[in-house]
């Protein structure tokens, strides 16, 4: 049995720091960047997604299996992604 | 039951579950990547059509959904099946709210004659009808996922009433808990390229 459990302020915490990073990125997303805009955007979901994953789903107390096999996901989805925008941009 | 190698096992199982929906959601973010690259005007364009408030409003209620299903853990470890409970109402509610906001969302959409096949978006450009079409398969498809999720749920109220999660067993409760964080984590994504794009 973990000893891990998650104190309700600590969750309430996470919380808030989400709901001010949506606040952040809807902000910003007003802003005239260009092209930018799209990346900074991900950039704000991507810390989200952390706070999510490492506290809500606490993938921070998880074994380095799941933990690994969650970045091996991860990276074959980026490269994915990364392929697919080498692929467009040189057509 | 509920010995620690049983515990391991079922944690595996499920994140490799949550493996497969995220190949499923992350497939469908590189066919939107790649229609962005080719439209991205008219993509910018008709993401200024879709309600940003609703979208946001949907966003703090799946969060807030996220903290009261992490939160009920916290309470089934502590020994609070009542707590627990609430908490879990509180989340299944929020999902509910979450789908009704959607349902008025497309209603709005179906009566300005935009839906898939329908002949008003089959004149416009051909970006738009890509975006509309992504827009309706990838919403679409996650509040299914939220349908399914607040299944999960409600099945977890009835176990947590019958005492068959508790402070020593609550691995299905994380496991439902699994389920529904990643349902919000999809979202997260979902909001800035649709509602936020400019």
């Amino acid at each position: 049995m973990d000893p891990h459990i998650q104190s309700y302020k600590k969750l309430g915490g996470v919380l808030g720091v989400l709901l001010v990073l949506t606040a952040i990125t809807v902000g910003v997303s007003r802003l005239d960047l260009g092209s930018l805009s799209l990346w900074v955007a991900m950039v704000i979901a991507g810390m989200k997604s952390a706070l999510v994953l490492l506290f809500f789903m606490h993938l921070k107390y998880e074994s380095w299996l799941i933990r690994g096999s969650f970045l091996m996901t991860i990276g074959v989805l980026a490269l994915f992604i990364g392929f697919m925008f080498w692929d467009v941009a040189f057509r | 039951m509920g010995s620690h190698q049983d515990t391991v096992g079922a944690r595996i199982g499920m994140w490799l579950f949550l493996y497969t929906e995220i190949m499923l959601f992350g497939g469908l973010f590189v066919l939107y990547g790649a229609y962005y690259r080719i439209h991205a005007v008219e993509f910018i364009g008709t993401g200024q059509e879709l309600d940003m408030v609703l979208g946001c409003v949907n966003t703090v209620i799946l969060l807030v959904s996220s903290f009261f299903v992490a939160a009920s853990v916290t309470a089934v470890r502590r020994n609070s099946t009542k707590g627990a409970m609430a908490f879990l109402a509180g989340a299944v509610l929020l999902g509910g709210l979450f789908l009704l906001n959607k349902y008025f969302e497309w209603g709005h959409k179906f009566h300005l004659g935009i839906y898939p096949g329908s002949p008003g978006l089959g004149e416009s450009p051909p970006g738009r009808i890509v975006f509309y079409g992504l827009y309706f398969t990838i919403t679409g498809l996650h509040a299914f996922h939220i349908v399914m999720g607040m299944v999960l749920l409600i099945v977890c109220i009835a176990m947590t009433g019958l005492g068959r999660i508790q402070k020593e067993r609550f691995l299905l409760l994380e496991n439902c808990g699994l389920y529904w964080h990643l349902v919000d984590l999809i979202w997260i994504f979902i909001f800035p390229l649709f509602y936020l794009i400019l």
